[in-house]
């Protein structure tokens, strides 16, 4: 809560605004990447002889200023999170309720956790040869691994979630006479939103992580495979330009993520 | 059993005899937390366990409730053993077993609305009755983590009350709270026992707590957990400054503690020893005059 707040109903823009720029927190973030925006380009221009391979920030910014103007460069942006999505929402699709039987059902857990630990370790870019063998198009191979890179981490956050329950959220709920449906759906269901918001909120980063590396080496098009070519074509700014586009991309579906966990858990202000 | 003229149809009686239960961890010696174990918690009574903690006691409210099975002995509810967690006797936790994603409401009507005992409707009106009573109901609407900590546990124990159960199974239920709340929270506690006349077992480790509510008081003893005396609180309601000076409440204090001091010389007197054991071990390098 804040200090001395007024009693009217909502701030002004302008006081809004004010408010934003009076905060020294601001002021640090702002410090810190021009700070690095600064040295980046005073050393790039010479100051430091082994930086030189690297374009400067004009630079990037000249190249940046032209992909936007290129169709292809937002074709990449939609590919990838295309991409990104399809992985990532079928591994929710799957994950979230195999991980809830695991926890829920002790056979089940018997039966399905060794062979879960021991496809777990694979890292999704292993896959990638029998993923590009095994499905029909290129796309699915990519999305395939887009999937196992968020697959594993949801499970095991749910399934964790699940088994950290309080004992005394469960018992009350059968004292007062809940049937194990109504356990299920009314306590332990919910009380595992916040490991299956923490799941997604790592599994969306791996799945940025994996699209990219995929395309660079079975992709046609998309972020990745657009950061590659500026690369094979000695284009050192195209580079620099998909590389932040990378970055911005994965920041924003995380802020997404972050959102759509908020509105699923009202009972929690601040995360 | 039957009306007891206080409002609630049904207060439950307890019968707990030789009971014994036994953990056994692989590689370890087995703990025995509770063994012979006797004990009767009358209807229509406060009756206050109280003991060291990791006497038992503990052990003995989740048996109580159902959530913990036996190794030996027998446990009646109303004369009938008991099978599984139950209505008919509900238990308050020493953490908030409130729903986090639930409103003080929602936890409140839960278990009406799962049991189907009572309409939505019915069951809100009932709850906001009770309440009303623990000073509770403009925060109906609010989570529980944006309560104090007193607060939840008077919304916890609307929401047991709401189901109207036989008995109430309170396991410290005010451990952790500051004095002060815990002071208000004893007398909320009384009120609602004198209106609804239902049993309760309330569980502590403080003589306080425990002879400010008890009709009766069980003194158990340290582990294996086992009932040491039994004694009947027979001070006038409401206990006051007054009733909490007199001389018949220092007597029986010092009853409970004399019951609870021996239990306590014997693991201090085990104590002791260790600590003779280590003195003597450190004789030689202590510099002369250390000490007193």
């Amino acid at each position: 809560m804040t200090t001395a707040a007024p009693p009217m109903a909502a701030p002004s823009l302008a006081l809004r605004w004010r408010r934003t720029l009076a905060n020294p927190r601001l002021w640090r973030g702002v410090l810190a990447v021009a700070g690095f925006f600064l040295v980046w380009q005073i050393s790039s221009m010479g100051a430091l002889p082994f930086m030189t391979v690297i374009p400067t920030p004009v630079e990037v910014a000249k190249a940046f200023w032209v992909f936007l103007a290129m169709p292809k460069y937002w074709q990449s942006w939609a590919e990838s999170a295309q991409r990104v999505f399809w992985g990532f929402a079928t591994a929710q699709v799957l994950g979230i309720p195999l991980g809830l039987g695991m926890g829920w059902s002790r056979s089940f857990k018997e039966l399905s956790y060794p062979l879960f630990e021991l496809l777990r370790p694979i890292p999704p870019l292993a896959w990638v040869p029998v993923s590009i063998l095994f499905w029909p198009t290129n796309e699915l191979s990519i999305a395939f691994i887009t999937f196992i890179g968020a697959f594993f981490t949801i499970v095991l956050n749910v399934l964790g979630g699940v088994s950290s329950i309080p004992k005394e959220l469960v018992y009350s709920a059968v004292s007062f006479g809940a049937s194990p449906a109504q356990v299920f759906w009314r306590i332990v269901l919910p009380a595992t939103i916040p490991s299956i918001a923490t799941g997604m909120m790592v599994g969306i980063g791996i799945t940025w992580n994996v699209v990219i590396a995929a395309e660079m080496i079975a992709g046609n098009a998309g972020l990745g495979r657009l950061t590659w070519e500026a690369y094979l074509a000695g284009h050192t700014p195209g580079v620099i330009v998909g590389m932040i586009s990378i970055g911005l991309a994965g920041y924003v579906s995380s802020a997404l993520v972050k959102l759509i966990s908020i509105k699923l858990m009202p009972w929690r202000k601040i995360i | 059993m039957g009306d007891n003229g206080k409002g609630i149809k049904q207060a439950g009686r307890i019968e707990v005899s030789g009971l014994e239960r036994v953990y056994r961890v692989p590689g370890q010696p087995p703990v025995a937390a509770l063994k012979d174990c006797s004990l009767v918690v009358e209807e229509g009574k406060l009756t206050v366990l109280v003991g060291p903690s990791g006497c038992g006691k503990s052990t003995l409210a989740s048996i109580l409730a159902g959530y913990d099975t036996p190794t030996a002995g027998s446990c009646l509810i109303n004369g009938h053993p008991i099978k599984g967690p139950g209505r008919d006797r509900l238990m308050v936790f020493q953490e908030t077993a409130l729903w986090p994603w639930m409103t003080v409401m929602q936890n409140a009507v839960f278990g009406p609305k799962v049991s189907g005992a009572l309409d939505r409707r019915r069951a809100e009106e009932h709850a906001l009755g009770l309440l009303e009573k623990v000073g509770l109901k403009d925060f109906r609407d609010k989570y529980p983590a944006q309560l104090s900590g007193g607060m939840q546990r008077r919304a916890e124990l609307c929401r047991a009350l709401v189901n109207e159960p036989q008995i109430m199974i309170l396991d410290e239920p005010f451990r952790g709270l500051d004095v002060m709340t815990r002071e208000l929270m004893q007398e909320y506690l009384v009120r609602l026992y004198e209106e609804s006349g239902m049993t309760m077992l309330f569980i502590t480790a403080e003589i306080e707590e425990a002879l400010f509510l008890a009709d009766r008081i069980l003194v158990m003893t340290n582990l294996p957990g086992t009932i040491k005396k039994v004694l009947t609180v027979d001070l006038p309601r409401p206990r006051d400054l007054s009733v909490l000076s007199s001389p018949r409440y220092l007597q029986i204090k010092g009853e409970v503690m004399e019951a609870l001091y021996e239990e306590g010389a014997k693991t201090f007197g085990k104590l002791k020893n260790a600590f003779n054991l280590l003195g003597s071990c450190q004789t030689d390098s202590e510099p002369a005059g250390h000490g007193q």
